[in-house]
Protein backbone atom coordinates (compact mmCIF):
# COMPACT_ATOMS: atom_id res chain seq x y z
CA UNK A 1 0.00 0.00 0.00
CA UNK A 2 1.25 3.44 -0.87
CA UNK A 3 1.71 5.93 1.98
CA UNK A 4 0.28 8.72 -0.10
CA UNK A 5 -3.03 7.11 -0.98
CA UNK A 6 -4.58 9.05 1.85
CA UNK A 7 -3.12 12.52 2.37
CA UNK A 8 -4.38 14.69 5.23
CA UNK A 9 -2.25 17.78 4.64
CA UNK A 10 -1.29 18.73 1.14
CA UNK A 11 1.05 21.69 0.77
CA UNK A 12 1.48 22.94 -2.75
CA UNK A 13 3.86 25.54 -4.15
CA UNK A 14 4.32 27.15 -0.77
CA UNK A 15 6.39 30.33 -0.63
CA UNK A 16 7.11 32.35 2.48
CA UNK A 17 9.82 34.82 3.36
CA UNK A 18 10.96 36.82 6.36
CA UNK A 19 11.88 40.24 5.06
CA UNK A 20 14.14 39.69 2.07
CA UNK A 21 15.11 36.17 3.06
CA UNK A 22 13.09 33.35 1.52
CA UNK A 23 12.24 30.66 4.09
CA UNK A 24 10.30 28.56 1.58
CA UNK A 25 10.13 28.87 -2.16
CA UNK A 26 7.73 26.71 -4.12
CA UNK A 27 7.76 23.83 -1.70
CA UNK A 28 5.49 20.79 -1.99
CA UNK A 29 4.93 18.62 1.07
CA UNK A 30 2.35 15.90 1.59
CA UNK A 31 1.55 14.50 5.01
CA UNK A 32 -0.02 11.02 4.94
CA UNK A 33 -2.99 10.41 7.23
CA UNK A 34 -2.44 8.37 10.37
CA UNK A 35 1.31 8.24 9.93
CA UNK A 36 4.28 9.86 11.61
CA UNK A 37 5.99 12.34 9.37
CA UNK A 38 9.23 13.94 10.43
CA UNK A 39 10.49 17.33 9.33
CA UNK A 40 14.22 17.64 9.71
CA UNK A 41 16.78 20.20 8.76
CA UNK A 42 19.41 22.53 10.12
CA UNK A 43 18.48 25.01 12.82
CA UNK A 44 16.90 28.16 11.46
CA UNK A 45 15.68 26.69 8.18
CA UNK A 46 12.04 27.20 9.01
CA UNK A 47 10.71 24.04 10.59
CA UNK A 48 8.82 25.88 13.30
CA UNK A 49 7.69 28.30 10.63
CA UNK A 50 6.22 25.40 8.67
CA UNK A 51 4.18 24.25 11.66
CA UNK A 52 2.90 27.80 12.14
CA UNK A 53 1.95 27.98 8.48
CA UNK A 54 -0.01 24.75 8.81
CA UNK A 55 -1.70 26.08 11.93
CA UNK A 56 -2.64 29.27 10.12
CA UNK A 57 -0.66 31.53 12.45
CA UNK A 58 1.41 32.74 9.53
CA UNK A 59 0.17 33.40 6.04
CA UNK A 60 2.21 32.23 3.04
CA UNK A 61 2.97 34.64 0.22
CA UNK A 62 1.68 32.10 -2.26
CA UNK A 63 0.73 28.48 -2.48
CA UNK A 64 -1.89 26.45 -0.71
CA UNK A 65 -2.04 24.38 2.46
CA UNK A 66 -4.92 21.97 2.15
CA UNK A 67 -6.13 20.14 5.22
CA UNK A 68 -8.80 17.74 3.98
CA UNK A 69 -9.53 20.11 1.10
CA UNK A 70 -9.81 23.21 3.27
CA UNK A 71 -7.20 25.75 2.27
CA UNK A 72 -5.81 27.13 5.55
CA UNK A 73 -4.59 30.53 4.27
CA UNK A 74 -8.03 31.28 2.87
CA UNK A 75 -10.09 30.31 5.89
CA UNK A 76 -12.06 32.96 7.74
CA UNK A 77 -11.05 33.72 11.30
CA UNK A 78 -13.89 31.63 12.66
CA UNK A 79 -13.18 28.62 10.44
CA UNK A 80 -9.52 28.84 11.33
CA UNK A 81 -10.31 28.51 15.02
CA UNK A 82 -12.64 25.63 14.21
CA UNK A 83 -10.02 23.71 12.27
CA UNK A 84 -7.47 24.26 15.03
CA UNK A 85 -9.66 22.24 17.37
CA UNK A 86 -8.58 19.29 15.24
CA UNK A 87 -4.92 20.07 15.82
CA UNK A 88 -2.67 19.80 18.81
CA UNK A 89 0.62 21.58 18.89
CA UNK A 90 3.55 21.15 21.19
CA UNK A 91 5.46 24.41 21.15
CA UNK A 92 9.22 24.45 21.18
CA UNK A 93 9.08 26.47 24.39
CA UNK A 94 6.24 24.51 25.99
CA UNK A 95 4.13 27.66 26.36
CA UNK A 96 2.18 26.52 29.41
CA UNK A 97 -0.32 28.98 30.88
CA UNK A 98 1.57 30.33 33.84
CA UNK A 99 -1.53 31.29 35.81
CA UNK A 100 -2.87 27.72 35.88
CA UNK A 101 -1.64 24.56 37.57
CA UNK A 102 -0.38 21.58 35.58
CA UNK A 103 -3.79 19.94 35.95
CA UNK A 104 -5.68 23.01 34.73
CA UNK A 105 -3.31 23.42 31.80
CA UNK A 106 -4.07 19.94 30.54
CA UNK A 107 -7.77 20.34 31.33
CA UNK A 108 -8.01 23.66 29.50
CA UNK A 109 -8.71 22.40 25.96
CA UNK A 110 -11.33 20.00 27.37
CA UNK A 111 -13.05 22.75 29.30
CA UNK A 112 -13.27 25.15 26.40
CA UNK A 113 -14.21 22.69 23.68
CA UNK A 114 -16.30 20.02 25.40
CA UNK A 115 -19.16 19.83 27.90
CA UNK A 116 -17.74 16.84 29.73
CA UNK A 117 -18.62 16.52 33.42
CA UNK A 118 -15.92 17.37 35.91
CA UNK A 119 -15.05 13.82 36.98
CA UNK A 120 -14.61 12.75 33.39
CA UNK A 121 -12.29 15.70 32.73
CA UNK A 122 -10.36 14.71 35.82
CA UNK A 123 -9.94 11.14 34.59
CA UNK A 124 -8.81 12.20 31.14
CA UNK A 125 -6.33 14.71 32.51
CA UNK A 126 -4.83 12.22 34.94
CA UNK A 127 -4.56 9.64 32.16
CA UNK A 128 -2.73 12.07 29.90
CA UNK A 129 -0.42 13.11 32.71
CA UNK A 130 0.22 9.47 33.58
CA UNK A 131 1.20 8.86 29.97
CA UNK A 132 3.94 11.47 30.20
CA UNK A 133 4.94 10.33 33.68
CA UNK A 134 3.78 13.43 35.53
CA UNK A 135 0.52 12.45 37.22
CA UNK A 136 2.17 13.17 40.57
CA UNK A 137 2.97 16.72 39.46
CA UNK A 138 -0.61 17.70 38.71
CA UNK A 139 -0.90 20.27 41.49
CA UNK A 140 2.34 22.07 40.67
CA UNK A 141 2.43 25.44 38.94
CA UNK A 142 4.39 25.74 35.68
CA UNK A 143 7.04 27.86 37.43
CA UNK A 144 7.81 24.87 39.67
CA UNK A 145 8.63 22.54 36.75
CA UNK A 146 11.95 21.86 35.09
CA UNK A 147 12.27 22.56 31.37
CA UNK A 148 11.91 18.92 30.40
CA UNK A 149 8.89 18.44 32.68
CA UNK A 150 7.20 21.55 31.30
CA UNK A 151 7.54 20.20 27.78
CA UNK A 152 6.00 16.90 28.80
CA UNK A 153 3.07 18.71 30.40
CA UNK A 154 2.72 20.71 27.20
CA UNK A 155 2.66 17.45 25.31
CA UNK A 156 -0.10 16.13 27.54
CA UNK A 157 -2.06 19.33 26.88
CA UNK A 158 -1.49 19.06 23.13
CA UNK A 159 -3.08 15.60 23.07
CA UNK A 160 -5.79 16.10 25.67
CA UNK A 161 -8.54 16.55 23.06
CA UNK A 162 -7.27 13.59 21.02
CA UNK A 163 -6.76 15.77 17.96
CA UNK A 164 -6.53 14.36 14.42
CA UNK A 165 -3.24 16.07 13.79
CA UNK A 166 -0.56 16.51 16.41
CA UNK A 167 2.44 18.69 15.69
CA UNK A 168 5.45 18.22 17.91
CA UNK A 169 8.11 20.90 17.77
CA UNK A 170 11.25 19.22 19.07
CA UNK A 171 9.60 16.95 21.63
CA UNK A 172 12.84 15.24 22.62
CA UNK A 173 14.93 18.30 23.36
CA UNK A 174 15.95 18.52 27.00
CA UNK A 175 14.78 15.02 27.93
CA UNK A 176 16.93 12.44 29.64
CA UNK A 177 17.37 9.09 27.87
CA UNK A 178 14.60 7.44 29.89
CA UNK A 179 12.04 10.19 29.29
CA UNK A 180 13.11 10.25 25.67
CA UNK A 181 12.39 6.54 25.31
CA UNK A 182 9.02 7.02 27.00
CA UNK A 183 8.12 9.89 24.69
CA UNK A 184 9.14 7.97 21.58
CA UNK A 185 6.91 5.11 22.67
CA UNK A 186 4.10 7.48 23.59
CA UNK A 187 4.13 9.16 20.20
CA UNK A 188 4.24 5.83 18.43
CA UNK A 189 1.46 4.48 20.62
CA UNK A 190 -0.79 7.51 20.10
CA UNK A 191 -0.24 7.17 16.44
CA UNK A 192 -0.97 3.46 16.24
CA UNK A 193 -3.83 3.11 18.68
CA UNK A 194 -5.67 6.35 18.10
CA UNK A 195 -4.74 6.96 14.50
CA UNK A 196 -3.38 10.46 15.07
CA UNK A 197 -1.45 11.98 12.26
CA UNK A 198 1.80 13.16 13.77
CA UNK A 199 4.25 15.71 12.47
CA UNK A 200 7.52 15.74 14.33
CA UNK A 201 10.17 18.38 14.07
CA UNK A 202 13.34 17.03 15.52
CA UNK A 203 17.11 17.08 15.46
CA UNK A 204 17.49 13.73 17.14
CA UNK A 205 18.28 11.68 14.08
CA UNK A 206 18.31 8.24 15.65
CA UNK A 207 15.00 8.63 17.49
CA UNK A 208 13.36 10.20 14.50
CA UNK A 209 14.56 7.54 12.09
CA UNK A 210 13.23 5.02 14.57
CA UNK A 211 9.63 6.21 14.64
CA UNK A 212 9.01 8.19 11.47
CA UNK A 213 7.15 6.64 8.56
CA UNK A 214 8.27 9.37 6.25
CA UNK A 215 10.86 12.12 6.45
CA UNK A 216 11.27 15.49 4.79
CA UNK A 217 14.68 17.08 4.91
CA UNK A 218 14.53 20.83 4.54
CA UNK A 219 17.41 23.18 3.77
CA UNK A 220 17.90 26.32 1.73
CA UNK A 221 14.20 27.12 1.43
CA UNK A 222 13.33 23.82 -0.21
CA UNK A 223 12.94 20.12 0.40
CA UNK A 224 16.34 18.61 -0.34
CA UNK A 225 15.28 15.03 0.19
CA UNK A 226 12.29 13.02 1.25
CA UNK A 227 11.50 9.40 1.71
CA UNK A 228 11.10 6.64 4.23
CA UNK A 229 13.94 6.27 6.73
CA UNK A 230 15.31 3.38 4.68
CA UNK A 231 15.27 5.41 1.51
CA UNK A 232 16.95 8.39 3.16
CA UNK A 233 19.77 6.24 4.47
CA UNK A 234 20.46 5.19 0.89
CA UNK A 235 20.46 8.69 -0.59
CA UNK A 236 23.85 9.50 -1.95
CA UNK A 237 23.65 13.29 -2.08
CA UNK A 238 26.43 14.85 0.01
CA UNK A 239 23.99 17.32 1.60
CA UNK A 240 21.75 14.57 2.89
CA UNK A 241 24.61 12.40 4.08
CA UNK A 242 26.14 15.32 5.90
CA UNK A 243 22.96 15.97 7.81
CA UNK A 244 22.15 12.37 8.53
CA UNK A 245 25.61 11.78 9.94
CA UNK A 246 25.96 15.11 11.69
CA UNK A 247 29.15 16.19 9.95
CA UNK A 248 30.07 19.83 10.55
CA UNK A 249 31.66 20.38 7.14
CA UNK A 250 29.92 19.90 3.87
CA UNK A 251 27.46 21.52 1.56
CA UNK A 252 24.87 22.30 4.28
CA UNK A 253 25.92 25.59 5.84
CA UNK A 254 26.04 25.59 9.62
CA UNK A 255 26.12 29.39 9.66
CA UNK A 256 23.33 31.87 9.19
CA UNK A 257 23.95 33.65 5.86
CA UNK A 258 26.75 36.17 6.50
CA UNK A 259 29.50 38.11 4.80
CA UNK A 260 33.12 37.08 4.79
CA UNK A 261 34.27 36.17 8.30
CA UNK A 262 37.74 37.76 8.16
CA UNK A 263 36.31 40.94 6.64
CA UNK A 264 33.86 41.14 9.50
CA UNK A 265 36.55 40.69 12.12
CA UNK A 266 38.88 43.20 10.49
CA UNK A 267 36.18 45.83 10.15
CA UNK A 268 36.21 46.45 13.89
CA UNK A 269 39.79 47.75 13.52
CA UNK A 270 42.67 46.70 15.70
CA UNK B 1 14.81 64.46 1.61
CA UNK B 2 15.78 61.55 3.82
CA UNK B 3 14.30 63.26 6.83
CA UNK B 4 11.08 63.82 4.98
CA UNK B 5 10.98 60.15 4.07
CA UNK B 6 11.64 59.19 7.68
CA UNK B 7 8.88 61.46 8.85
CA UNK B 8 6.53 59.90 6.33
CA UNK B 9 7.62 56.43 7.45
CA UNK B 10 6.95 57.29 11.10
CA UNK B 11 3.57 58.73 10.17
CA UNK B 12 2.65 55.62 8.22
CA UNK B 13 3.80 53.39 11.08
CA UNK B 14 1.57 55.29 13.49
CA UNK B 15 -1.32 55.03 11.09
CA UNK B 16 -0.76 51.29 10.68
CA UNK B 17 -0.62 50.86 14.46
CA UNK B 18 -3.88 52.74 14.79
CA UNK B 19 -5.41 50.44 12.18
CA UNK B 20 -4.19 47.34 14.00
CA UNK B 21 -5.45 48.61 17.33
CA UNK B 22 -8.88 49.29 15.85
CA UNK B 23 -8.97 45.78 14.41
CA UNK B 24 -8.12 44.34 17.81
CA UNK B 25 -10.79 46.46 19.43
CA UNK B 26 -13.36 45.35 16.90
CA UNK B 27 -12.52 41.68 17.00
CA UNK B 28 -12.33 41.43 20.75
CA UNK B 29 -15.41 43.45 21.60
CA UNK B 30 -17.87 43.68 18.82
CA UNK B 31 -17.52 40.51 16.79
CA UNK B 32 -19.59 37.77 18.48
CA UNK B 33 -19.43 38.46 22.20
CA UNK B 34 -19.68 35.36 24.40
CA UNK B 35 -21.14 36.59 27.67
CA UNK B 36 -21.29 33.19 29.37
CA UNK B 37 -17.64 32.40 28.90
CA UNK B 38 -16.72 36.00 29.62
CA UNK B 39 -18.44 36.47 32.95
CA UNK B 40 -16.10 34.63 35.35
CA UNK B 41 -13.07 35.99 33.52
CA UNK B 42 -14.52 39.47 33.74
CA UNK B 43 -15.07 39.20 37.48
CA UNK B 44 -11.50 38.04 37.93
CA UNK B 45 -10.17 40.96 35.92
CA UNK B 46 -12.37 43.47 37.73
CA UNK B 47 -10.69 42.22 40.86
CA UNK B 48 -7.18 42.62 39.44
CA UNK B 49 -7.78 45.90 37.66
CA UNK B 50 -10.30 47.57 39.93
CA UNK B 51 -10.28 46.22 43.46
CA UNK B 52 -6.51 46.14 43.68
CA UNK B 53 -6.39 49.79 42.56
CA UNK B 54 -8.68 50.86 45.38
CA UNK B 55 -5.98 51.65 47.92
CA UNK B 56 -4.04 54.04 45.73
CA UNK B 57 -7.28 55.73 44.61
CA UNK B 58 -8.63 56.19 48.13
CA UNK B 59 -5.36 57.48 49.56
CA UNK B 60 -4.76 59.87 46.67
CA UNK B 61 -8.35 61.08 46.74
CA UNK B 62 -8.15 61.79 50.43
CA UNK B 63 -4.96 63.82 50.17
CA UNK B 64 -6.06 65.75 47.12
CA UNK B 65 -9.34 66.64 48.82
CA UNK B 66 -7.46 67.81 51.89
CA UNK B 67 -5.06 69.92 49.85
CA UNK B 68 -7.99 71.45 47.99
CA UNK B 69 -9.64 72.33 51.28
CA UNK B 70 -6.50 74.02 52.58
CA UNK B 71 -5.72 75.90 49.38
CA UNK B 72 -9.32 76.93 48.84
CA UNK B 73 -9.57 78.25 52.37
CA UNK B 74 -6.39 80.34 52.19
CA UNK B 75 -7.57 82.00 49.00
CA UNK B 76 -11.23 82.42 49.89
CA UNK B 77 -10.62 83.70 53.39
CA UNK B 78 -9.09 86.89 51.92
CA UNK B 79 -12.44 87.68 50.35
CA UNK B 80 -14.36 86.62 53.41
CA UNK B 81 -16.09 83.90 51.45
CA UNK B 82 -14.49 80.87 53.07
CA UNK B 83 -17.97 79.36 53.38
CA UNK B 84 -17.69 78.58 49.65
CA UNK B 85 -14.81 76.17 50.16
CA UNK B 86 -17.16 73.19 50.03
CA UNK B 87 -18.42 74.27 46.66
CA UNK B 88 -14.88 74.76 45.38
CA UNK B 89 -13.67 71.39 46.57
CA UNK B 90 -16.64 69.55 45.15
CA UNK B 91 -16.67 71.29 41.80
CA UNK B 92 -12.97 70.87 41.13
CA UNK B 93 -13.11 67.22 42.12
CA UNK B 94 -16.24 66.24 40.27
CA UNK B 95 -15.55 68.17 37.09
CA UNK B 96 -11.80 67.73 36.72
CA UNK B 97 -9.63 66.12 39.30
CA UNK B 98 -11.50 62.91 39.96
CA UNK B 99 -11.66 61.71 36.35
CA UNK B 100 -8.25 63.05 35.33
CA UNK B 101 -6.19 62.02 38.35
CA UNK B 102 -7.94 58.66 38.59
CA UNK B 103 -7.19 58.00 34.92
CA UNK B 104 -3.54 58.95 35.36
CA UNK B 105 -3.16 56.78 38.46
CA UNK B 106 -5.05 53.99 36.73
CA UNK B 107 -2.70 54.12 33.75
CA UNK B 108 0.27 53.79 36.06
CA UNK B 109 -1.18 51.18 38.37
CA UNK B 110 -3.41 48.99 36.20
CA UNK B 111 -2.61 49.96 32.60
CA UNK B 112 1.09 49.19 32.89
CA UNK B 113 0.31 45.89 34.60
CA UNK B 114 -2.09 44.93 31.79
CA UNK B 115 0.50 45.72 29.15
CA UNK B 116 3.25 43.80 30.90
CA UNK B 117 1.03 40.80 31.53
CA UNK B 118 -0.22 40.54 27.97
CA UNK B 119 3.26 41.23 26.58
CA UNK B 120 4.75 38.43 28.67
CA UNK B 121 2.02 36.07 27.54
CA UNK B 122 2.98 36.90 24.00
CA UNK B 123 6.71 36.47 24.64
CA UNK B 124 6.20 33.08 26.27
CA UNK B 125 3.99 31.95 23.35
CA UNK B 126 0.96 31.59 25.61
CA UNK B 127 -1.11 33.63 23.16
CA UNK B 128 0.09 31.47 20.27
CA UNK B 129 -0.74 28.31 22.12
CA UNK B 130 -4.22 29.61 22.92
CA UNK B 131 -4.69 30.19 19.21
CA UNK B 132 -3.55 26.68 18.40
CA UNK B 133 -5.90 25.23 21.00
CA UNK B 134 -8.61 26.96 19.02
CA UNK B 135 -9.35 29.77 21.48
CA UNK B 136 -9.22 33.33 20.24
CA UNK B 137 -6.90 35.24 22.57
CA UNK B 138 -8.66 38.46 21.66
CA UNK B 139 -11.84 37.15 23.23
CA UNK B 140 -10.32 35.16 26.02
CA UNK B 141 -7.51 37.48 27.15
CA UNK B 142 -8.09 40.93 25.68
CA UNK B 143 -11.86 41.34 25.91
CA UNK B 144 -12.31 40.68 29.66
CA UNK B 145 -9.38 42.94 30.49
CA UNK B 146 -10.74 45.66 28.30
CA UNK B 147 -14.23 45.53 29.79
CA UNK B 148 -12.83 45.40 33.30
CA UNK B 149 -10.88 48.61 32.78
CA UNK B 150 -13.80 50.26 31.07
CA UNK B 151 -16.16 49.40 33.93
CA UNK B 152 -13.74 50.07 36.78
CA UNK B 153 -12.44 53.49 35.89
CA UNK B 154 -15.73 55.41 36.26
CA UNK B 155 -16.40 53.64 39.56
CA UNK B 156 -12.91 54.42 40.80
CA UNK B 157 -13.34 58.05 39.73
CA UNK B 158 -16.59 58.27 41.69
CA UNK B 159 -14.90 56.82 44.76
CA UNK B 160 -12.05 59.26 44.28
CA UNK B 161 -14.48 62.19 44.22
CA UNK B 162 -16.40 61.03 47.30
CA UNK B 163 -13.27 60.39 49.35
CA UNK B 164 -11.82 63.71 48.16
CA UNK B 165 -14.89 65.62 49.30
CA UNK B 166 -14.57 63.92 52.66
CA UNK B 167 -10.95 64.96 52.85
CA UNK B 168 -11.93 68.53 52.06
CA UNK B 169 -14.61 68.40 54.73
CA UNK B 170 -12.22 67.09 57.37
CA UNK B 171 -9.79 69.92 56.73
CA UNK B 172 -12.36 72.70 56.39
CA UNK B 173 -14.80 71.72 59.11
CA UNK B 174 -12.69 69.96 61.70
CA UNK B 175 -9.42 71.86 61.37
CA UNK B 176 -10.27 75.26 59.95
CA UNK B 177 -13.55 75.55 61.76
CA UNK B 178 -15.92 76.32 58.91
CA UNK B 179 -19.52 75.88 59.91
CA UNK B 180 -20.51 72.47 58.56
CA UNK B 181 -24.04 73.52 57.62
CA UNK B 182 -22.83 76.13 55.20
CA UNK B 183 -20.07 73.87 53.88
CA UNK B 184 -22.54 71.20 52.77
CA UNK B 185 -25.34 73.57 51.81
CA UNK B 186 -23.08 75.60 49.56
CA UNK B 187 -21.90 72.43 47.95
CA UNK B 188 -25.42 71.16 47.37
CA UNK B 189 -26.58 74.41 45.86
CA UNK B 190 -23.74 74.72 43.42
CA UNK B 191 -23.09 71.19 42.21
CA UNK B 192 -25.55 70.42 39.48
CA UNK B 193 -26.22 66.76 38.81
CA UNK B 194 -26.80 66.94 35.08
CA UNK B 195 -24.15 69.54 34.48
CA UNK B 196 -21.33 68.47 36.77
CA UNK B 197 -21.74 64.89 37.91
CA UNK B 198 -22.84 63.54 34.55
CA UNK B 199 -20.11 65.41 32.70
CA UNK B 200 -17.50 64.15 35.14
CA UNK B 201 -18.76 60.61 34.63
CA UNK B 202 -18.68 60.97 30.86
CA UNK B 203 -15.07 62.04 31.14
CA UNK B 204 -14.25 59.04 33.30
CA UNK B 205 -15.95 56.69 30.84
CA UNK B 206 -14.04 58.15 27.91
CA UNK B 207 -10.75 57.94 29.81
CA UNK B 208 -11.48 54.38 30.88
CA UNK B 209 -12.04 53.41 27.27
CA UNK B 210 -8.91 55.13 25.99
CA UNK B 211 -6.51 54.09 28.75
CA UNK B 212 -7.51 50.42 28.66
CA UNK B 213 -7.49 50.36 24.89
CA UNK B 214 -3.95 51.73 24.84
CA UNK B 215 -2.84 49.30 27.56
CA UNK B 216 -4.18 46.11 25.97
CA UNK B 217 -3.08 47.14 22.49
CA UNK B 218 0.47 47.94 23.60
CA UNK B 219 0.68 44.54 25.28
CA UNK B 220 -0.78 42.64 22.34
CA UNK B 221 1.31 44.46 19.76
CA UNK B 222 4.62 44.55 21.63
CA UNK B 223 7.86 43.06 20.39
CA UNK B 224 7.97 39.81 22.38
CA UNK B 225 11.27 40.37 24.17
CA UNK B 226 12.22 41.91 27.51
CA UNK B 227 13.10 45.25 25.90
CA UNK B 228 9.95 45.13 23.82
CA UNK B 229 7.81 44.64 26.90
CA UNK B 230 9.53 47.39 28.85
CA UNK B 231 9.09 49.78 25.92
CA UNK B 232 5.46 48.84 25.61
CA UNK B 233 4.85 49.41 29.32
CA UNK B 234 6.45 52.83 29.12
CA UNK B 235 4.43 53.67 26.03
CA UNK B 236 1.23 52.71 27.84
CA UNK B 237 1.88 55.17 30.64
CA UNK B 238 3.12 57.97 28.37
CA UNK B 239 0.45 57.64 25.69
CA UNK B 240 -2.36 57.23 28.21
CA UNK B 241 -1.28 60.29 30.15
CA UNK B 242 -1.03 62.41 27.03
CA UNK B 243 -4.32 61.10 25.74
CA UNK B 244 -6.08 61.74 29.04
CA UNK B 245 -4.80 65.29 29.40
CA UNK B 246 -5.51 66.30 25.82
CA UNK B 247 -8.92 64.64 25.77
CA UNK B 248 -9.71 66.35 29.04
CA UNK B 249 -9.11 69.72 27.43
CA UNK B 250 -11.27 68.86 24.44
CA UNK B 251 -14.08 67.46 26.57
CA UNK B 252 -13.98 70.42 28.94
CA UNK B 253 -14.12 72.82 26.01
CA UNK B 254 -17.14 71.00 24.60
CA UNK B 255 -18.95 70.60 27.93
CA UNK B 256 -18.27 73.84 29.72
CA UNK B 257 -16.80 76.18 27.14
CA UNK B 258 -18.97 78.54 25.11
CA UNK B 259 -17.81 77.05 21.83
N1 LIG C 1 9.33 36.65 14.15
C1 LIG C 1 10.32 36.55 13.26
N2 LIG C 1 10.73 37.63 12.58
C2 LIG C 1 11.71 37.55 11.65
N3 LIG C 1 12.35 36.43 11.34
C3 LIG C 1 12.00 35.31 11.98
C4 LIG C 1 10.97 35.30 12.97
N4 LIG C 1 10.83 34.06 13.44
C5 LIG C 1 11.72 33.31 12.77
N5 LIG C 1 12.44 34.06 11.89
C6 LIG C 1 13.48 33.58 10.98
O1 LIG C 1 12.93 32.51 10.25
C7 LIG C 1 13.88 31.46 10.14
C8 LIG C 1 13.20 30.16 10.45
O2 LIG C 1 12.83 30.13 11.82
P1 LIG C 1 12.26 28.83 12.48
O3 LIG C 1 11.93 29.19 13.90
O4 LIG C 1 11.18 28.29 11.64
O5 LIG C 1 13.53 27.87 12.44
P2 LIG C 1 13.61 26.35 12.88
O6 LIG C 1 13.87 25.57 11.64
O7 LIG C 1 12.45 25.97 13.70
O8 LIG C 1 14.93 26.37 13.76
P3 LIG C 1 15.25 25.58 15.12
O9 LIG C 1 15.57 24.20 14.73
O10 LIG C 1 16.45 26.30 15.64
O11 LIG C 1 14.07 25.71 16.00
C9 LIG C 1 15.01 31.76 11.12
O12 LIG C 1 16.19 31.85 10.38
C10 LIG C 1 14.67 33.07 11.75
O13 LIG C 1 15.75 33.97 11.58
MG1 LIG D 1 12.12 25.65 15.67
Amino acid sequence: MNLFDDVIIDIQKLSFSRGERPIYSDVDIKIPRGKITAIMGPSGTGKTTLLRLIGGQLRPESGSILIDDQNVPELSRGDLFKIRERMGMLFQSGALFTDMSVFENVAFPLRVHTDLPEDMIRDIVLMKLQAVGLRGANTLMPSELSGGMARRVALARAISLDPDIVMYDEPFTGQDPIAMGVLVNLIRHLNQSLGHTSIIVSHDIQETLGIADYIYLIADASVIAHGTPEELKQVDSPQVRQFMHGLPDGPVPFHFPAGDYSDDLLQGGL
Amino acid sequence: MDRLALLGRAGLDKLAAFGRSSMILFQSLIAKPQPVMMFPLLIQQIYFVGVLSLVIIVVSGLFIGMVLGLQGYTILVDYGSEQAVGQMVALSLVRELAPVVTALLFAGRAGSALTAEIGLMKATEQLSSLEMIGVDPLRRIIAPRFWAGFICLPILAAIFAIVGIYGGAIVSIDWLGIYDGSFWANMQNSVDFGEDVVNGLIKAIVFGFVVTWIAVFQGYDCIPTSEGISQATTKTVVYSSLAVLSLDFILTAVMFGEL
